[in-house]
């Protein structure tokens, strides 16, 4: 009985603190100019300003930052999904030779720090002439990423082999078996995929920093960033736009959260 | 019947038996296709090419000349570059060890079923799933140094507050504070550890006369131990390479992009990015990457080593 008052008694102060900085950054992004520098800090400001998500919102291009985010988001996790898909399929359910060191290999390259490959990925881009386009944060994404790849291996392992003998006897293709077997009773192996994939893209700074060069590209993560140069003071504009940013992560996350958390502890169990 | 025309039957099914196979096997290379080619385009391929790159003074205005080792004495000619390793260091030595402790404390808080402990879950939880951008920014506002809520928290109960982003020696505690706030993530796989530790060696434990500091330190810990591990060496390869959060706080005028009052928030990767795509020396850059990697390599290859001595496997199930 005390140990459970005092697990309360720790979990509350905590969660309070871990909580304040989210609900200060509604508080914020409500409160007028003079609001900002009160203290004792005012929570709930009254009336709140909910006119600044909309005089933020139009003093710099954002809906067009939100487009390319979102045309970026969307079709990047297209190629995930389908990429990781056949590669895991491959991996998961069809024996050739040297299957289990080229999967060793994608384990491996998992943990590789991306940093190495940096520039000389820039430079190929470079040759391309894919500079300052959405495609060199795209078109890898058709490729297979590691993790995806282990995610769903992992999952298409666990149906067991007779569903799919016995689609192979009635003459369904290797094909027809992963589209109409396999990924439908994967859901929530693919609904993990996808959301780590949205948040993925939806909060890639570096990415877009060093290949999007024109304010017609920029992608919420930069437009944010050159917000922030930009209006250095106006904290109440910075925090509603970055709540808006924050805001599909968030409804996703109470709609999803096992989802979350299985692509999460999928990365333990491997440890 | 003709015997020329029979067909043994054993070698007939292993005849289609070997088609098959073979067939399968073609078919299995066809669906890895995808990440073979991007193996070799974006992750082999720029692996080698910019250990080449590191041996050339390649800038985006010129050919490549070949140059050997001279990126490399002029990386150990660099003040920048040890002040890099320093602030790195730094950074890793500090946010590591205390992110692990906080967030396996919190795990240990969470690992009940009493009322409500799935509020308090998500409590942890959700700063980790805020974008980096935001979550920046946010912080960038709480630790202003005059109007910001943990300045204004300390000055109510008598401390003043340093300048926490203007000033150089804050500013890394500052990036470690940001990071704490994000322990949530391994707070949940260090949940998922404890609660696949099996409840019969707990009760074996207490049979045996184990109190909880026992149980703690026999059981739990050495059953967590594999998972404390992945923690650790994801944690600290992953903090070696601090880009985002550094960048976006060190932002704002002090010359160079992105690396605060007197290069203080100047770490390995923000380094590069300066060399590489502000200055445009991709052979230097080069260089400096293949450094880290070498070192990164390096401290994983000890935690491996270094392993054997504290984390405890149990057997493996038969049959995986």
């Amino acid at each position: 009985m005390a140990g459970r008052v005092l697990r309360y008694a720790a979990l509350i102060p905590l969660s309070v603190v871990f909580l304040a900085p989210l609900v200060w950054m509604l508080s914020t992004s409500l409160k007028t100019d003079r609001q900002l520098g009160l203290w004792p800090p005012v929570w709930i400001p009254t009336p709140p300003v909910w006119l600044n998500y909309a005089h933020a919102w139009t003093s710099a291009p954002f809906a067009l930052y939100a487009r390319n985010t979102l045309i970026i988001t969307a079709t990047a996790m297209l190629g995930q999904l389908l990429s990781a898909s056949a590669v895991a399929y491959g991996f998961a359910r069809l024996r050739f030779p040297g299957r289990d060191i080229l999967f060793i290999v994608v384990l491996a390259t998992m943990m590789l720090p991306g940093v190495v490959t940096l520039i000389p990925t820039y430079i190929l881009f470079q040759k391309l002439g894919w500079l300052n386009t959405f495609l060199p944060l795209i078109v890898p994404a058709y490729f297979g990423a590691p993790f995806f790849i282990f995610l769903l291996r992992q999952f298409f392992r666990s149906i067991p082999m007779e569903l799919s003998e016995a689609a192979k006897i009635d003459g369904a293709s290797n094909l027809r078996i992963l589209l109409q077997l396999i990924l439908p009773l994967s859901r929530p192996a693919l609904a993990t995929l996808l959301i780590f994939s949205f948040t993925g893209n939806w909060n890639d700074f570096l990415g877009p920093l060093i290949y999007l060069n024109t304010q017609d590209k920029y992608t919420l993560t930069i437009g944010l960033q050159v917000f922030l140069q930009q209006n250095s003071t106006q904290f109440q504009y910075l925090m509603a736009i970055s709540f808006l940013m924050s805001l599909p992560i968030i409804v996703v996350f109470f709609f999803a959260q096992q989802h979350f958390v299985r692509g999460i502890v999928m990365s333990g169990i491997k440890g | 019947m003709n015997a020329s025309a029979q067909v043994i039957p054993s070698q007939a099914r292993r005849r289609r038996a070997g088609g098959m196979a073979r067939r399968e096997a073609i078919e299995g290379y066809l669906f890895i296709l995808p990440w073979i080619v991007g193996l070799i385009v974006f992750t082999a391929g720029p692996f080698l090419a910019g250990f080449l790159l590191s041996f050339t003074d390649y800038s985006a205005l010129q050919a490549p000349n070949w140059t050997g080792l001279q990126n490399y004495v002029k990386v150990f000619h660099d003040q920048n570059f040890y002040l890099s390793i320093f602030n790195t260091l730094y950074y890793v030595v500090l946010s590591v060890p205390l992110g692990m402790v906080i967030g396996f404390g919190l795990a240990l808080l969470l690992n009940q079923k009493i009322p409500g402990i799935a509020f308090f879950r998500t409590a942890f939880y959700m700063p980790s799933i805020v974008p980096a951008v935001p979550s920046i920014m946010l912080f960038l506002w709480i630790l202003n140094d005059r109007f910001g809520l943990l300045n204004g928290f300390l000055s109510s109960i008598g401390i003043s507050g340093p300048d926490w982003l203007t000033s150089p020696s804050w500013t890394k505690p500052s990036l470690v504070i940001w990071s704490l706030w994000q322990v949530g993530g391994s707070m949940i796989i260090y949940l998922a550890g404890l609660q696949s530790v099996p409840q019969e060696l707990y009760e074996a434990a207490s049979i045996d006369g184990a109190g909880a500091g026992r149980k703690f330190w026999h059981v739990t810990i050495p059953m967590i131990s594999p998972t404390i591990f992945f923690v650790l060496t994801i944690g600290i390869i992953s903090s070696f390479q601090v880009f985002t959060a550094a960048f976006l706080l060190g932002s704002g005028n002090y010359g160079m992009p992105g690396a605060g009052p007197l290069n203080s928030l100047l770490f390995w990767v923000l380094n590069i990015y300066q060399q590489g795509f502000y200055f445009y020396r991709f052979g230097y850059a080069s260089a400096l990457a293949w450094l880290l990697f070498v070192v990164i390599m390096l401290v994983t290859l000890v935690q491996l080593a270094l392993a054997r001595r504290w984390v405890y496997y149990e057997a493996e199930t038969p049959g995986r």
